[in-house]
This record gives C-alpha cells, sequence and structure tokens, in this order.
C-alpha cells in the first residue's frame, strides 16, 4: 500500500511539474505533429567548492509513434534514429544514463538527476508487446550501436525485473512489472565516443546553443560526468485528449576548479568549458542559464548580473536563480559573448542531505562475505519509507535467511520483501524491500553471500581484478526542507506558512550506492589439458583397476621356457616327438 | 606318505572347526534381544554415548560454524545453510526450487518443516540409526556367512590347505561393533554430523536399505531403496547387489532362462519403482509442481555448480573446454553406473560385498561427494578384516588418504585466505585423495577375489615343478 501510495505521489509530482512548464504552450491551439526544443543550463556552485553544472534539452512532439496503423517517417526536431526505436520496439518509456565517476551525496547533496556509476538502462515496453525478452535483447543491441556503448553485453544474466523500485515516469500508470526491464553494466566507462552519438541527437548539434559549450576534453576532466537519454509519453493539453512525446537529454557534470585553480574559488564558463556562448540555438523556443544564487551575496559574486530572479522548490528546497535568457540580445551585452564569472568569498557549510546511503563488501577470504548497505536519514524528528532494490549477479550466492535490518541497533523488519533468487548463468538476484526508517538514524542491510566458482571461460579477461556489482537503489520519498523550516527567516506572508503545502511537504528522491567490486576464486587459466588429462588418468586408474579384476582369473605364475627350448619344441612338433618341459 | 599324513591332521582340525562352528551356531540361535542384552549390549551403548557425547560437545563450541563452512564436508547438494534457505524462502512464499540455493528433495523440506528447530538432535540421531542399523547389518551378515562356510566345509568344496583362511566366531565376535565404531567415531562422520550435512541421512536410508535387504524384507528393501534413490539417484545402482541378495536367500539361481528368476525380480522391481513413483507423486502434491526436478536430479547430473569439493568433477568441469562440456559430463556420470552389471557378474555370490563395491564407486564418482559419503563406505572396512593378508598396498592408501585429509584445509587456506597457492594445489590433493580412495577400494576387491580364489585352489600353490607358485591375474 505504501509502495503504491510511494509511486503514485511520484508519477503526481513529475505530472504536476510539468504542467507547471506547460502552461503557457496549452493557449496556442495545438497543431498537427508540432514539435518544440528547450534547452538549459543550470549551474549550482556546490559547498565542497566545486562547481556542478547540468545541461537539459527537451524535445517535445505532439505525436505517437505507437499508433496502430499510422507510420511516422517526418522527423524535425526529434532525432529520427530514435523515434524508428521506440516505434520498433513498441517501448513506452526508456531511460538511459552513462556516468563516468560517482555523485558524491554527502559533500554535493542530490543531483536533479541521479544516475548510477557506469551504464544504466530501464525500459517500459508497450502492454501489446508479446516477446518482451526478445525485444529487449534487440532494443539494447540497437541503443548499442546508437550510443557506441557496451550495451550489447545487457543479457538475461544482468536483467531484472522491479516490482516496485521503478515505475513510468510518463503517462499511463503501467503496473504490470512484466514489460519493465532494468539493467546496470557498473563497469561500462564512459569517454569521448559516447558523447558524440549523444549530441549528434540534438536539433543543433554542437553548432550553436548551449551545446556550443560540450567539449569533450573539458567534460572529462571533471570529478563527475554523467549524460542520459529519457523518453516518455507526456500529455499534449492540460484536457490530456492525446499524448506527446517528450525527450529529454540531460548531462551533468561536476568540475573541481578549486583544486585545479591553486585553491581560489573562482570560475567562469570559459574556464569550465573552455567556451563561452554567444547565441541560442535558432531552433530552440526558450534557452536559458540559471544559475543557483540562493547564498548571494554573502558567499559568492556573479558577474554579469541580471535583473531576471526565478525562484523554485527544487529537491524540498526553496532556491532562487539567476536567470540570462539566450533568446534576448541583450543577455549577450556589448561583446556578443557570455561569459558567466563567479568568486567566492567564504566558505559554505557543510550540507546534510537528509537521505544518503552507501555500501561495502565485508568479510576476507574467496570463499563468503557479506554486503552492508548502510541508509543514512538526516531528518530529526521524521520517520519515512524507503524502497531498497539490490540486483546481485548469480555467481555471489546470496542468502536470504542471513538478511539483517537494523536501524539504532534494533531489528527492523521490512514491511515489504521481494525476493528472486537467482538461476545459475539466467538471471540475478533481485532484492526489494520497504524499509521504515526512523528519524535521525542509521538503517544497516547485510546480507551473507558466498562466492561461486566459474568455468575458465566465464572470467573477465582481467579475473583478479575482480567482478562488479551494480548499486543498490533507495527509491523514497523525502519530507521537504521547506516543509521542515518552521522558524522562517524569509518575508512570506504569514496566511501561506501555518499548514505546509502539500505538493512541498515530500519530493521524491532517488539515491545510488557505490557499486562493488568483488573478488571471485579464480582457477588457472594457463592449464585446462593438464586438469583434463590428469583428472581423466585417474579415473582411468580407477576404471583399468576394475577392469583388470573383472575380466581376468587368477592363474598359477608358470615362467615361459627359454627361447631355445621353444625353438626346439617346434621342431619336436613337427617331427611328433615330446616335447621339452 | 607326507601327503595322506597332511590329509589326516587337516581333517582332525576340520572337525574340531566344525565343532567350533556348532558351538557358535548355538550361540548365535540365541534370541537376538537377549543376545543384544546380555554380551554386546554393554559395549555398544558406551559406544553410542561416547559418540553422541562427542556430537554434542562439538555442536556448542565454536567449532561447528567453522565445520559447517568447510567445503570437504558439505556440498551444495546436502548443505545445512541451503536447507535453512530453502525454508527461509518457503517463508517468504518464493519456490525453494526458483533459485539455484536449494537442491534438497521436497520431503526434506517437510522433514525440516517441522524439526528444524531440533536439528541437532535429529542429526545426532541419524547418525545412531545408522550405526546401529549397520550393526545389525553385519551382525545378521556374519551369521549367513558364517552358515555358508559350514556347508561348503560340510559338503567338502574349500581346499583343505585353507583352514588359516576360515573365519572362527571369535574373530567375528566383535565386527559389528567394529563397524559400529568405525561408523560413529570416524572423524569424517563425526564432521558430517556437526556441519549437519543431510549426507547423515542419506546414509541412514543406505543403512536402513541394508539392513531391510539383509533381513530379507523386500518390500521394506525396495521402498528404502527408492527413497534413497529419491534422494541422490546414485544408490540406484544398490539394485542389482539386493536382487542378488535375495534370490540367493530365496536359492533362485541366476538364469535368465529360467521364470522363477524372472518372477522375483520384476516383483523386487515392482515394488522398487512403485515406491518410487509413490514418492516422486507425492513431492509432486506437497509442492504441488515438478520444479524439484530439474533443482535436485538435473542438478546433480548436469554439475553446474562448481564449488571445490572433494570429488573430481569440479575443477574438471571449470577447466573444461566448452565444446566437450556436455560429452565429458556424459562420460562421467555414466562412469559411475558403469560398473554395477560386470561387478554383478563378478560377484553375484557375494552381494553384501557387491553392496560395499558399489558404495565406495558411488562415493568416489558421484558428482558432489562429501566426506560423509565415504565415511559410510569405510564403515564396512572391519567387516572384511579377515582380506587384510592379501591387501597389498594398505599402508600407502592409508598414509595417502591421512595424509590429504590433513592437507585439505592447509591447502584450501593458502589458496582461498592466504592467496599464496592457487586452484591446483587443493585440485592436487582431491586427485591424491581419490587416487587413495580408488586404490583402496581395487585393493579390496583384489583381496577379496584372492581369498575366493585360495579357498577353492588351496592356499600354498605349486607349480608344476613343485616349487611355490606365485599367483599372477591373467
Amino acid at each position: 500500500c505504501e509502495i503504491k501510495q510511494l509511486s503514485d505521489c511520484l508519477i503526481r509530482l513529475l505530472l504536476d511539474r510539468r504542467d507547471g512548464t506547460r502552461t503557457s504552450e496549452a493557449l496556442t491551439p495545438a497543431a498537427a505533429a508540432r514539435d518544440e526544443f528547450q534547452e538549459e543550463l543550470v549551474i549550482r556552485p556546490l559547498h565542497s567548492g566545486d562547481i556542478y553544472a547540468s545541461f537539459q534539452f527537451r524535445t517535445l512532439w505532439d505525436t505517437d509513434f505507437l499508433q496502430e496503423g499510422q507510420k511516422v517517417s517526418h522527423y524535425r526536431l526529434f532525432p529520427k534514429s530514435l523515434g524508428q526505436v521506440l516505434s520498433k520496439f513498441s517501448v513506452r518509456e526508456l531511460h538511459i544514463s552513462f556516468t563516468q565517476g560517482f555523485w558524491r551525496t554527502m559533500q554535493w547533496g542530490q543531483p536533479f538527476i541521479p544516475s548510477p556509476p557506469g551504464a544504466e538502462l530501464w525500459v517500459w515496453f508497450h502492454d501489446t508487446v508479446s516477446d518482451v525478452d526478445g525485444n529487449w535483447k534487440e532494443l539494447t543491441n540497437v541503443l548499442s550501436g546508437i550510443f557506441c556503448a557496451s550495451l550489447n553485453f545487457i543479457d538475461l544474466t544482468n536483467t531484472v525485473q522491479p516490482s516496485a523500485s521503478f515505475k513510468p515516469l510518463g503517462l499511463g500508470n503501467a503496473t504490470d512489472h512484466r514489460f519493465l526491464r532494468y539493467a546496470t553494466l557498473p563497469r561500462e566507462i564512459v569517454c569521448t565516443e559516447n558523447l558524440t552519438p549523444w549530441k549528434k541527437l540534438l536539433p543543433c548539434g554542437s553548432k550553436a546553443g548551449l551545446a556550443v559549450l560540450l567539449k569533450s576534453e573539458k567534460l572529462f576532466h571533471s570529478s563527475f560526468h554523467s549524460q542520459a537519454v529519457h523518453i516518455r509519453p507526456v500529455c499534449q493539453d492540460e484536457q490530456c485528449t492525446s499524448k506527446a512525446w517528450e525527450l529529454r537529454q540531460t548531462l551533468n557534470v561536476v568540475f573541481d576548479l578549486y583544486t585545479a585553480g591553486q585553491g581560489k574559488k573562482e570560475w567562469s564558463l570559459f574556464k569550465m568549458f573552455s567556451r563561452t556562448l554567444t547565441e541560442a540555438c535558432p531552433l530552440a523556443t526558450s534557452s536559458k542559464v540559471y544559475v543557483d544564487i540562493t547564498d548571494n551575496p554573502e558567499l559568492f559574486e556573479l558577474s554579469p548580473a541580471t535583473p531576471l530572479l526565478s525562484q523554485a522548490v527544487v529537491l524540498g528546497d526553496r532556491r532562487t536563480y539567476s536567470v540570462y535568457d539566450l533568446s534576448r540580445a541583450e543577455t549577450f551585452g556589448q561583446l556578443r559573448s557570455l561569459n558567466l564569472l563567479l568568486r567566492w568569498k567564504g566558505d559554505g557549510e557543510m550540507l546534510r542531505p537528509l537521505l544518503h546511503a552507501e555500501r561495502y563488501v565485508a568479510g576476507f577470504g574467496l570463499q563468503t562475505g557479506e554486503i552492508h548497505t548502510v541508509i543514512y536519514n538526516n531528518h530529526p524528528y521524521r520517520a519515512f519509507p524507503v524502497l531498497l532494490m539490490d540486483s546481485v549477479p548469480w555467481y555471489l550466492q546470496l542468502y536470504i535467511h542471513t538478511l539483517t535490518v537494523t536501524s539504532k541497533s534494533r531489528d527492523n523488519k521490512p514491511s515489504y520483501i521481494h525476493y528472486q533468487p537467482a538461476k545459475d548463468r539466467h538471471r540475478p538476484h533481485l532484492l526489494e524491500m520497504l524499509i521504515q526508517l526512523p528519524p535521525h538514524s542509521m538503517t544497516e542491510v547485510t546480507v551473507q553471500f558466498e562466492r561461486a566458482l566459474l568455468k575458465w571461460t566465464e572470467y573477465t579477461p582481467d579475473p583478479n581484478h575482480g567482478f562488479y556489482v551494480g548499486s543498490s537503489v533507495v527509491s523514497a520519498l523525502v519530507p521537504s526542507m521547506v516543509a521542515m523550516n518552521t522558524n522562517f527567516t524569509q518575508d512570506q506572508p504569514l496566511f501561506s506558512s501555518f499548514v505546509p503545502v502539500k505538493e512541498e511537504s515530500s519530493y521524491f528522491v532517488r539515491v545510488y550506492t557505490e557499486p562493488l567490486l568483488v573478488n571471485l576464486p579464480t582457477p588457472d587459466f594457463s592449464m585446462p589439458y593438464n586438469v583434463i588429462c590428469l583428472t581423466c588418468t585417474v579415473v582411468a586408474v580407477g576404471y583399468g583397476s576394475f577392469y583388470n579384476l573383472l575380466t581376468r582369473t587368477f592363474q598359477v605364475d608358470e615362467p615361459s621356457l627359454p627361447l631355445a627350448k621353444r625353438l626346439a619344441n617346434l621342431i619336436r612338433r613337427i617331427r611328433g616327438v615330446p616335447l621339452l618341459t | 606318505m607326507d601327503g595322506t599324513l597332511f590329509r589326516s591332521v587337516n581333517k582332525f582340525f576340520i572337525i574340531a572347526f566344525c565343532l567350533d562352528i556348532k558351538s557358535y551356531k548355538s550361540f548365535m540361535h540365541r534370541p537376538d534381544s537377549f543376545f543384544l542384552a546380555t554380551k554386546m549390549a554393554a559395549p555398544l551403548t558406551l559406544l553410542l554415548i561416547v559418540a553422541v557425547t562427542i556430537r554434542a560437545v562439538l555442536f556448542r563450541s565454536s567449532l561447528a560454524e567453522l565445520i559447517s563452512a568447510r567445503v570437504e564436508v558439505v556440498s551444495p547438494l546436502n548443505a545445512w545453510k541451503r536447507v535453512v534457505e530453502g525454508l527461509a524462502l518457503l517463508d517468504l512464499g518464493v519456490s525453494p526450487y526458483s533459485g539455484d540455493v536449494f537442491h534438497e528433495t521436497p520431503l526434506m523440506i517437510y522433514l525440516f518443516h517441522f524439526t528444524v528447530d531440533y536439528a541437532e538432535i535429529v542429526f545426532i540421531v541419524t547418525d545412531g540409526i545408522t550405526a546401529l542399523a549397520l550393526y545389525l547389518s553385519i551382525q545378521t551378515y556374519n551369521k549367513d556367512v558364517f552358515r555358508k562356510q559350514k556347508y561348503a566345509l560340510e559338503s567338502d568344496r574349500y581346499s583343505a590347505d585353507c583352514l588359516e583362511l576360515l573365519r572362527s566366531p571369535k574373530e567375528m565376535f566383535y565386527i559389528p561393533l567394529k563397524v559400529a565404531m568405525f561408523y560413529l567415531l570416524n572423524p569424517f562422520t563425526i564432521l558430517s554430523c556437526v556441519a549437519k550435512s543431510t549426507c547423515g541421512l542419506n546414509n541412514a536410508i543406505i543403512a536402513l536399505f541394508i539392513f531391510c535387504t539383509l533381513k530379507g524384507s523386500a518390500l521394506l528393501s525396495g521402498i528404502l531403496l527408492a527413497l534413497a534413490t529419491y534422494q541422490s539417484i546414485y544408490p540406484l545402482t544398490l539394485f542389482a547387489p539386493a536382487l542378488l541378495f535375495f534370490l540367493q536367500r530365496l536359492y533362485i539361481p541366476v538364469n535368465l532362462r529360467r521364470s522363477s528368476f524372472w518372477f522375483f525380480t520384476l516383483q523386487y522391481a515392482f515394488m522398487y519403482v512403485g515406491s518410487l513413483v509413490v514418492i516422486t507423486g507425492l513431492s509432486f502434491f506437497l509442492l504441488g509442481s515438478w520444479d524439484f526436478i530439474p533443482s535436485v536430479y538435473g542438478f546433480i547430473f548436469s554439475v553446474p555448480d562448481l564449488t571445490p569439493n572433494i570429488g573430481l568433477f569440479w575443477y574438471f568441469f571449470a577447466e573444461m573446454f566448452e565444446h566437450f562440456r556436455l560429452f565429458f559430463s556424459c562420460v562421467f556420470q555414466i562412469n559411475v553406473f558403469f560398473y554395477t552389471i560386470p561387478l554383478s557378474i563378478k560377484l553375484k555370490e557375494h552381494p553384501v560385498f557387491l553392496i560395499f563395491m558399489q558404495i565406495a564407486i558411488i562415493s568416489i564418482f558421484k558428482s558432489y561427494p562429501t566426506v560423509g559419503d565415504v565415511a559410510l563406505y569405510m564403515a564396512f572396512l572391519p567387516a572384511w578384516s579377515h582380506l587384510y593378508r592379501f591387501l597389498r598396498n594398505i599402508f600407502l592408501v592409508s598414509c595417502v588418504l591421512l595424509a590429504c585429509s590433513a592437507l585439505f584445509p592447509v591447502l584450501w587456506h593458502l589458496w582461498i585466505y592466504a592467496g599464496s597457492a592457487n586452484s591446483n594445489f587443493y585440485y592436487a590433493i582431491t586427485l591424491l585423495f581419490n587416487f587413495g580412495q580408488i586404490l583402496l577400494v581395487a585393493d579390496y576387491f583384489y583381496a577379496y577375489l584372492r581369498r575366493e580364489h585360495h579357498l577353492t585352489h588351496g592356499l600354498y600353490l605349486k607349480k608344476k615343478d613343485g616349487t611355490e607358485a606365485t599367483l599372477v591375474l591373467k
């Protein structure tokens, strides 16, 4: 019941957010197959001194790929390669992300769009699909080609069907998780060759607009890099009579300019991307740069200053942003280029995210081990439930009876457990739990596992490097900071602050833990021939000795005659004379 | 002249011996309960008490956890941890066979569903039952051996000079006790019991099967054999010795043209197959699905889990070329069953020794052997103590087996924990251990055949020229 509520909330929140942005557009009459493109860059100085830049490119297209008998062949802004994939494989929703580095929640707070290290792909198929596994396999191979990534390594052994953690983010309340496939490749290394095809999906490519900033030599010289594609169906208008498709391309990057700039907390667009902005993408209906200035002016100064300010509640916190609208000529000033500059004046306080999770492997030796997942609830007085999802490869044999969940050194029994044990070489373990986190607590989830010895051909080329286990996913509705804040220092009308606004009282967060690196026992790869020979020898010794005893009989050993006597006997036999003995 | 003197002296001895047999026979004819109560009850009780104490102490010590994680003692088929896991899965509403952790049979789940809290007692009692069943079986067998020896002597079937090969009641008196002791105090059995390996239960079923067979109850024997087969497939090969035993007991000659032979064979086969069908059907109704068939028997045959154990399969199939995997898994599995028919032909007069041979072959060549399996056939060794004089390399074999048992944990530690050795070290030891076992079994087989040969042909064989002859296999 709580899960349903959680997912409903999530869907509603997302719908609400989308409706907010689309209110103005709903006034214009909807033309057939209308499409539009928006681009946006959010820059947020982090308390650790790092800079978080988040690009979002959104293409909306008022058409339906999945309608019967309607073949869509005219593409304008929406990338054709993806459109064809969606219609061919009857994809309802597709989310794919490539991440290099690990998002440090404790230092950086929550990201706008979370993603696990490596590649993550989750897809909701349309419920008319009969062979979901077949479609999934083909889809991963096609996407592998589109994004130049090793997504073709996704097969049944690392695919799961989460029952509660991943709900559709777009239209439709599909709950049958038979049509959902989720897989991660924690080992995937993201680099330039993944960025180039991603940029090609943009209507302006990297020629104009915000995308000119995406230069790989800078983007990959960063602490964290994540690029993603999210496709989902959304409403065309407020009445929601027909469907539109939304493609969101996001790219998040965290620069560590603090150490690179000799301890000076100072950055500019040019320093970060080695480019400045000169124009918006001509195809974009809106093109904006937001800078988070919630802590301004105490901590830093921003130039050039802008009169445009915007307030929004993001991830449960009320933030203020300076807005630079690239579609307006005055933004670029006299130099015809925009180079945002920001100087820090002091140190910020450590931000404590309300929800945080980490994971590690305990134990020594190559026989057994224990996975520890630690989830922190830093809210001072509210408990909230989280959904924990673990997908563990089959070669770590989990023992579910050793599962313990403890909070505040007391047993915390999960109210919902969905466990699907692994099948050797066929499917991974899937463990989903709904855990209530007490306020201001640390909850530890442990489960023991045994390491399997694999066939020698099943090891990776560097077997002693270890095997990766994908991140755990913690999904939760976290109570909002806005609702938590009872002593209002900001000017707010009194009538707005007595009962917290419901939409703002909690927000959905997904936290990914670290992937694990687990060593497995290895056979000696150099001697398959020797092993086959030696084992067969021992079996043959057994067979031989039994065969001997079974087929032969005991006889008195009569020594054979010397050669001379035998020859003599031969002659004697011919002559018919008695033989010698 | 010499010959006749020798013969007369010999005759005298044989008569004396027969008198001895008579006394033994009168002794044996007393009721079993009385017999147990008077002579053997005390040492047997003492043995049971000692065995139970050792197990109870070990269960309470910190060693129990260490032992239950040893790969030599538990295999994926019979680890207690996996039984608990299966029960936990059942509690979660997941079929235990949907994963690849649980490979026990459905009846086992239901046994432990009710007794999981008393598991330690169950395992101790099981060991006691096995020992008792072995004790009584060997006692029955010894009586049988004695009776036959007497008839053979009376009908002059034995060679004259093989007196020292004959078995006397005195030396046979303590053999059942020794067998029980070999089982109960064998470190392998103790380890297996303390690790709560369900191998102990399989051993009990096989021991009870042997007991029922030797007592002549064809129905119970068939049921227990079906149960043993149901548990781990391989005891299927014990069908042949059991059948031979019953035929011999009922004086039915093994003749394919005789209807009485076929009648009894079909009767016994029907009992066996019938109970197998009933047990399997019962499992189906308990669980409502056939999932256990691939999960238990498919797992035994295809050997997907390559966790190291004391057997020959794990490293062989970890290193096998993918192309030949199916071929070799067929070869290795056929190897276990292959010896049944030739052994049955060779040993058709000696079904009990055939049972021993079969159990030993199963425990060497099965896909997931543990030390518990080894302990079962080793318990029979005192029953063949009269073969000792013909064993060729018992010293070597004992040394090999002892050294290997000590080296297993050492090399495991070096490979898995210290990281200073690799898998080849452990593999080498498993290879040597199996080599030792093969040598041991082959040696006993040789000794048994040789004794039989001497019984008919005389102990001191002469060549044609009168010099002392050496016996060779030709």
